[in-house]
């Protein structure tokens, strides 16, 4: 806490902070607003006297029918859904794993191996969607959920092995050494203890992975074509966006509906994935 | 019934000799301990009893049989580190089930042991609680229940005290020395604290750079150090170091320093005549220095100024010098020095110990 006299903690403490919230916090508003207000509303120009951009007085329901009743949403919330759950399912056992292995079995050029592994995921999405368009079409997977499912990985087990190598850092040697003179082979001390205790690292993986899949643009953009293939954020711009018109009531609630999932997950998950970020184990 | 042999052990990491050709035989039912400063590789050589680190040359032996490549679940021993690494997620029971469990125990027998164990160690009422909400000193009770139930071969302990308050640890010294006595179960146990060493230890292995200095019984040690350096080690507040030269006047030898002169007892002239004319250490341990009452024979006193007291209650540490050496002695609590002072100091003759300089073994 900031100490001293009041008007220290308001001006460089409530004030900045009630600032950030605020500027954080907005964007959100916005779309929640925007998806509740009939088009009447939203399409006041700003200088007639009707105009009242950060409220509504006839709430609607419009945009979220229109969107399940008139385009593929309820199709695009499952597409994600499925692609981003498998493909962080994939990636969060060969991230255990090989951050596991990476952390903890002294084998030759485990650290060469590690920073191997993260510069593959620095390498940038926009330039590997090309070569890996090729991998796609000679496979045949073009247009299906399993292009994206097969490619997300590639940058999403970087990040996994990179964030549990970390956390098995922080959970004491002897942990494991204390199995294994218990008798548990080092298969059983992974399974048993290791993996239990590393549960908040996993999550907080898990949960980020998850994010970036649910979120990902680039690639779902070039694999996917037909509009009932296509995930939320694809969808969303190409088909709610037609030309240069904006259907901006739809968009917002696309935009929210989209992000309910990804909220639900974080607040289920919150206190073990705090303890995953900031974590140490204490044994 | 178990003893452990360890034969030439050698241990290097990289570029580092931790370990040199350390020979030592623990007998069943032991309480070994090994002492040293840290890195000295006492605790290097506990894990490669333990089979936690690889041994690069040597043997270690359980009951007669080799197991340098024997995983850390087949040598049928138990291990109390210094942090307890109890299981975070499980419950005090379960984490003292876990090794039986492990070893595919039936639940009845389980039961039985941990309920044992808990009775030996006092920890009944934790049996549901998790680690994190133990104190300090429950928790390494819980690790010693942990290392019991399974009733193993060997018990290794590495540090386990060192991370609870003083007062606790003294307690639970007492409390290790008991189960010890109770069991029977051949331990060894690496400490950094001497006093540690020489209050459980029914022999105590002083461990320096990698090469074992001195085995022996813990007087032993403290009554015949082999060398300077354990010399140094054992005994607490550390013996004093002075240097002198032995010199022959008048027949009889002496040891002569900057501004004084001792002669040392009949008894040792004899080892120490070899010695005539070189630079040697003299060690007397502070308990052994007192004010002299006036009907000590003159050689074996000599005069020294006091630089700082230090009043324990039940006796009284003096900083002294003697010429430009400086050493400390513990006195009667009824001794009235001040800073300053000069004092006369006699020193018991039978007690008086003499190290080569070059070498720093004892002579």
């Amino acid at each position: 806490m900031i100490e001293g006299a009041a008007w220290r903690r308001w001006v460089f403490f409530y004030i900045p902070l009630t600032l950030f919230v605020f500027v954080l916090l907005f964007p959100f508003y916005w779309m929640l607003i925007t998806t509740f207000r009939p088009d009447g509303e939203l399409y006041q120009p700003w200088n007639s006297p009707r105009y009242q951009p950060f409220w509504t007085s006839n709430p609607t329901l419009d945009h979220i029918k229109y969107l399940f009743a008139e385009t593929l949403f309820s199709a695009w919330l499952w597409n994600t859904m499925f692609i981003a759950t498998i493909s962080t399912a994939i990636s969060l056992f060969c991230g255990v794993l090989a951050g596991y292995a990476l952390s903890r079995l002294n084998f030759p050029f485990a650290g060469s191996l590690g920073t191997g592994i993260f510069v593959t995921y620095l390498v940038p999405q926009t330039l590997l969607f090309i070569p890996l368009a090729d991998i796609i079409r000679n496979f045949k997977l073009g247009d299906t959920p399993w292009s994206l499912v097969l490619t997300y990985p590639t940058f999403l087990i970087p990040f996994c092995t990179w964030l549990m190598m970390g956390y098995f850092k922080s959970v004491p040697k002897e942990l494991e050494e204390c199995a294994r003179i218990d008798g548990a082979s080092r298969l059983q001390a992974m399974l048993y203890i290791i993996i239990p205790v590393a549960v908040p690292g996993i999550l907080s993986a898990g949960i980020f992975a998850f994010t970036l899949s649910w979120n990902e643009f680039i690639y779902a953009l070039v694999f996917l074509s037909s509009p009932e293939q296509k995930t939320v954020p694809v969808g969303v711009t190409s088909e709610l966006i037609r030309g240069d018109v904006f259907f901006w009531g739809p968009l917002m609630a696309a935009a929210l509906l989209g992000s309910i999932p990804v909220a639900m997950v974080y607040s289920f998950f919150v206190e073990h994935y705090v303890a995953g970020l900031t974590g140490s184990v204490k044994g | 019934m178990a003893q452990v042999v360890i034969r030439n052990l050698n241990k290097k990491f990289d570029e580092v000799h931790a370990v040199k050709d350390v020979n030592l035989q623990i007998n069943d039912k032991e309480f070994m301990v090994f002492v040293g400063p840290s890195g000295c590789g006492k605790t290097t050589t506990l894990r490669m009893v333990a089979g936690l680190e690889s041994i690069t040359s040597g043997e270690v032996l359980i009951n007669d049989t080799v197991v340098n490549e024997l995983p850390p679940m087949d040598r049928d021993i138990a291990m109390v580190f210094q942090n307890y690494a109890l299981y975070p997620h499980m419950s005090v029971y379960d984490n003292m089930a876990f090794g039986l469990k492990m070893r595919k125990f039936d639940k009845a027998e389980i039961a039985q042991r941990v309920q044992e164990a808990a009775d030996i160690l006092d920890i009944g009422p934790l049996l549901k609680r998790k680690p994190r909400q133990l104190s300090g000193g429950q928790r390494q009770r819980v690790a010693l229940g942990r290392a019991i139930v399974r009733h193993p071969q060997v018990f290794l302990f590495d540090e386990p005290l060192s991370n609870l308050d003083a007062k606790l640890r003294v307690q639970m010294r007492v409390e290790l020395k008991k189960l010890h006595n109770r069991l029977g179960t051949t331990a060894i146990y690496v400490t950094h604290d001497q006093v540690e060493a020489m209050t459980l230890g029914d022999r105590v292995v002083v461990m320096k750079d990698g090469l074992v200095q001195q085995v022996g019984a813990p007087l032993e040690l403290y009554n015949r150090p082999a060398n300077r350096f354990v010399a140094g080690f054992i005994g607490s507040p550390a013996m004093n170091f002075l240097p002198v030269t032995l010199a022959d006047t008048d027949g009889s030898l002496w040891a002569v320093g900057p501004e004084f002169r001792v002669k040392p007892p009949a008894a040792m002239a004899g080892r120490l005549r070899g010695h005539t004319g070189k630079a040697v250490l003299l060690g007397i341990r502070p308990e052994d220095l007192r004010v002299t009452n006036g009907a000590d024979p003159a050689d074996h006193t000599f005069e020294a100024t006091v630089e700082v007291t230090e009043q324990l209650g039940s006796e009284i540490l003096l900083d002294l010098t003697a010429g430009p050496a400086p050493m400390v002695a513990s006195v009667e609590p009824t001794v009235t020095a001040k800073v300053g002072d000069r004092l006369r100091l006699a020193f018991n003759p039978d007690r008086l110990h003499v190290f080569d300089s070059q070498t720093e073994a004892s002579i």
